[in-house]
């Protein structure tokens, strides 16, 4: 049974047990809801509760196992004589998963009988021509023994849902008759079922956890994977990036962060300026009609998709500096895709960013320091530099450093607008590549990952992760250290 | 003391005359003011500069040139039974229309009066899409009591064509061209004049299909608008529950301990993880450990509630501790639970800045593209709208932004037009969203 009508059923019981608990809780009390503890609609909610979460939770953990045990076991029975050379288990595996799946839509389509997939040899009959028949692409002929490991595959995941079905109904079933077994009139249920929605808050909380902890274990396994097949040293200060799917990669990160820093760089050198002269004037000088429209034009720049800045790169801002820099004018530019290109168009994008943040700074330091600024004498200038700046100073240092760590982690305005080459190089009118680039450029459309070139995404990603959360860290807590300061 | 000690009386000056060391501190008054107000300008330029190019570039993607031909459906060719059996109307290929096309284009031409170099139907189909039979075809499929009739019908006319007639394709670039030849432009040149050749509104952009790479002026946005939309009910379904459990949790209920403080160092931290380091997580939690199937709407929308949860946990906190403690304390003291005032007095009060949050982080969500790269949803064309709910989230398609980067990437500068017009689709969802959202706050936020 397919794991939607399960959920349906569980519903259904579950509604019903809202209906029947309530009208049994009324029924106990002799028809008057004054007897009861709780108001009848919580007996109702418990029963429902009790019925529904339960059994769902075990359906999600079975439906996320059953995958994996089910590959276990078939991979485990795999003899070693059905691996190729040059390949692995792995590969061999997702034929397998192929073929399995293929079979299940050709018996769903009717061009081969339920009896037939079961008990098809690839001797008899051409599996790859039938497959091919219901829209099943696969790469090479179907060996005999991956055939039969995909008809066992199939076999046991029939009766591992069959299975599923089963458990999943009876728990849903066991929690709605204990759950009505327990209404009666006494009965505690608000503090039962608001105890139960405590806990489900308190997961919806956690997921959160889970998140950071899926990103840290998925990161960590497949970097040490990687690490593995490449030597750490050679990947952390080797020089020269040149990935070849064929073998025998070079696979240093440093013409990657240096790309990156470099673009970076560039982009805080548009955005920095340009961001807290706004935030200044905006916060000290601007009427109130004025800023009132400025601030949030500029906050629009934060919210057009990164893509839209891509683009702009690639074929507004490329072509206009190589108009002056290239070919024509300076010469000093090969191809529109550059450094100089991604910076400008990152330095745009991060403008609102610094902007409101040190707007928001500079709007926290005290009215008195201004005031007491005046009175000496001060112009409005002279209070900005001598007396608002240097408070808000820390403030300000990690809102450049969230915006640094914001240009570190863009990836689309580089992926479109810096180029693909990686190289060390000083002039900032070549091209040149990112980490997060080379991330994009090592794993779309990858499934596999059994090649350290694949994998090397994954250090990348580490590597990143690394250093933005670092800034992150570092600028949040300088910046909470000022706020205090004021408080 | 003397008064010869004294300091000699300063040369008393009128206020009035402004002494070198003002006049300085003045124009350093000024020149600040003036940086502050570049920087503000500068800042605009960009935004009026982006917004220009998008829209130069993109309007010429909702216009679209057809050529009008009549069309004989010969049914000699089209159904050689003469039954009007639909299978064997459908055994005909598009090539058994191309003769069709071609005679009914050289006929056109010469109904026209427009004299032209080009000497066979072959070479002046050249002006039409790769696409006419087909779109013949399935019309006629579609239709099959039409054979034998002379129908008028509106076929798309090739990219290079479409190009020259909105400019961006010039006579003395197509001198290299394979495509196509100066004598094409001359006959398009006639072709228009005559009304053989309009240029109307582009609805098959906005509905249509991805294309090969071969045919932009067949490419639409429509099937990766579906599956943006499939993503986006699997970012809402769970990150606004999800999310406004977790923030009701933190808000109201979590005490002040380890396991809190560590739940909102993650909130914080997650906020500012690069969205590429969520493609990776999906990449690697969704396909490559739950076996979920790639490039499926499913897997984007988790992704993206991943990396959506923080923005909208964080609105809703901040939308919670606006409600004053007094609603709290005034539930409590009629005998409501803790919960039932949450849910019943705190959480609706809050409802207007939580919608408000959740639609800016759905915002974010639909413009987002680095994630979606990881996880497949690029690459391939999507040609076929989902057909049902279940097609909608499990079957590969493609989303909005992808969509436009995958044009980006594509050889031909006339798939930049469609990816600067899909750009303007896109800001289009997002601006109506964010004034949604602004409307939303305006009307029912409260002030207490």
């Amino acid at each position: 049974m397919p794991a939607t009508w399960i959920v349906l059923l569980v519903l259904a019981l579950a509604v019903t047990g809202y209906v029947l608990g309530r009208s049994r809780a009324l029924k106990s009390a002799g028809g008057d809801s004054r007897n009861l503890h709780s108001l009848p609609r919580y007996y109702g909610a418990h029963v429902l509760l009790m019925t529904l979460v339960p059994a769902l939770g075990a359906l999600a953990l079975w439906v996320i196992l059953q995958p994996l045990i089910v590959d276990n076991a078939i991979s485990a029975g795999l003899p070693d004589s059905a691996i190729p050379e040059a390949s692995t288990r792995g590969l061999v595996m997702s034929d397998v998963r192929r073929v399995a799946d293929g079979l299940d839509l050709a018996v769903s389509e009717g061009t081969i009988s339920a009896e037939d997939a079961a008990s098809l040899r690839p001797e008899f009959n051409n599996i790859r021509d039938r497959l091919g028949e219901v829209g099943v692409a696969l790469g090479s002929d179907v060996s005999a023994p991956v055939l039969k490991a995909a008809q066992e595959y199939r076999r046991a995941s029939s009766t591992a849902s069959l299975l599923m079905t089963i458990t999943v109904l009876a728990i849903a079933l066991l929690g709605f008759g204990y759950a009505l077994s327990r209404t009666n009139g006494e009965f505690r249920a608000r503090n039962v079922v608001e105890s139960g929605i405590k806990a489900l808050l308190v997961a919806a909380a956690s997921i959160a956890i889970l998140t950071t902890l899926g990103i840290v274990l998925s990161l960590i396994f497949n970097t040490l994977e990687f690490f593995k097949l490449y030597p750490a040293w050679d990947f952390f200060f080797g020089t020269t990036w040149s990935p070849s799917f064929g073998g025998g990669s070079e696979l240093g990160i440093l013409p990657l962060l240096w790309g990156t820093f470099y673009i970076s760089l560039i982009a805080l050198a548009v955005a920095v300026p340009i961001g807290l002269f706004s935030a200044v004037y905006l916060s000290e000088y601007a009427p109130r009609r004025i800023r009132s429209i400025a601030k949030p034009l500029l906050e629009v720049l934060a919210g057009i998709p990164t893509i839209v800045y891509g683009l702009f790169a690639l074929l507004t801002v490329g072509p206009l500096l190589l108009k002056v820099f290239g070919d024509g004018g300076l010469d000093w530019m090969q191809a529109g895709t550059a450094v100089m290109t991604a910076g400008l168009v990152m330095g745009i994008m991060l403008i609102p960013f610094v902007s409101s943040l040190s707007d928001d700074i500079i709007n926290a330091v005290p009215q008195a320091m201004r005031d007491g600024s005046y009175g000496l004498g001060a112009t409005k200038s002279e209070t900005v530099r001598q007396v608002i700046l240097p408070a808000a100073l820390p403030g300000i240092v990690g809102a450049i450093l969230l915006a640094a760590s914001r240009a570190i982690g863009e990836t689309m305005i580089v992926v479109l607008g810096a180029g693909a080459a990686a190289r060390l190089s000083m002039n900032p009118f070549d091209a040149m590549t990112t980490v997060t680039a080379k991330i994009v450029s090592q794993l779309t459309g990858d499934a596999d990952f059994a090649s350290p070139e694949a994998l090397v995404a994954f250090a990348l990603g580490m590597t990143l992760f690394v250093i933005t959360l670092g800034l992150n860290v570092f600028a949040l807590y300088i910046v909470r250290k000022y706020r205090e300061q004021y408080e | 003391m003397t008064d010869a000690s004294l300091p000699e009386p300063r040369h008393a000056r009128s206020l009035r005359d402004v002494d070198a060391r003002t006049n300085r501190r003045n124009r350093a008054e000024a020149r600040f003011r003036a940086y502050g107000i570049a920087a503000v300008s500068i800042g605009l330029v960009f935004l009026v500069v982006l917004l220009g190019a998008i829209l130069i570039n993109g309007v010429g993607a909702f216009q679209q040139t057809f050529v009008n031909v009549p069309v004989y459906l010969d049914p000699a060719k089209l159904d050689k039974n003469g039954e009007r059996n639909i299978e064997d109307i459908k055994k005909v290929s598009t090539f058994g229309y191309n003769p069709l096309v071609e005679n009914a284009l050289l006929e056109t031409v010469q109904a026209s009066g427009a004299d032209t170099e080009l000497d066979s139907a072959a070479e002046m189909k050249k002006l039409l899409s790769a696409s006419a039979a087909a779109q013949i075809r399935d019309t006629v499929i579609a239709n099959p009591e039409l054979i034998g009739q002379t129908v008028e019908f509106r076929l798309l006319a090739a990219s290079r064509v479409d190009g020259y007639l909105k400019g961006r394709v010039k006579r003395e670039d197509v001198t290299r061209d394979k495509n196509i030849d100066v004598a094409h432009l001359d006959l398009t040149d006639k072709l228009h004049d005559a009304g053989v050749i309009t240029k109307g509104f582009n609805l098959a952009f906005i509905t249509g299909a991805d294309a090969s790479e071969s045919r932009p002026e067949q490419a639409g946005l429509g099937v990766s608008m579906l599956g943006s939309f499939f993503m986006m009910l699997v970012v809402l379904g769970l990150s606004l529950p999800i999310g406004v459990a977790a923030s009701i949790y933190l808000e109201e209920f979590a005490p002040q301990n380890r396991f809190t403080d560590l739940i909102e160092v993650n909130i914080s931290n997650l906020a500012a993880v690069p969205s590429i380091v969520f493609g990776i997580l999906g990449l690697a939690a969704f396909i490559q450990f739950a076996h979920l199937p790639q490039s499926a709407p499913l897997v984007g929308g988790l992704t993206l509630t991943l990396m959506t949860l923080p923005t909208i946990v964080i609105s809703t906190r901040a939308s919670l501790k606006s409600v004053p403690p007094s609603i709290r304390d005034a539930a409590l003291g009629v005998g409501a639970s803790k919960m039932q005032a949450v849910f019943h007095h705190v959480l609706p009060m809050a409802m207007p800045g939580i919608l408000t949050g959740t639609i800016i982080g759905l915002a974010q969500a639909l413009g987002e593209t680095a994630p979606l790269l990881l996880i497949g949803m690029v690459g391939y064309i999507a040609t076929n709208a989902p057909d049902g709910l279940a097609s909608g989230f499990l079957d590969p398609n493609s989303a909005m932004p992808a969509q436009i980067f995958e044009w980006a990437k594509r050889a031909d500068p006339a798939y930049y037009e469609r990816a600067w017009g899909g750009i303007i689709i896109l800001l289009v969802f997002l601006m109506t969203m964010n004034i949604i959202a602004i409307i939303l706050r305006r009307r029912f936020e409260r002030r207490w």
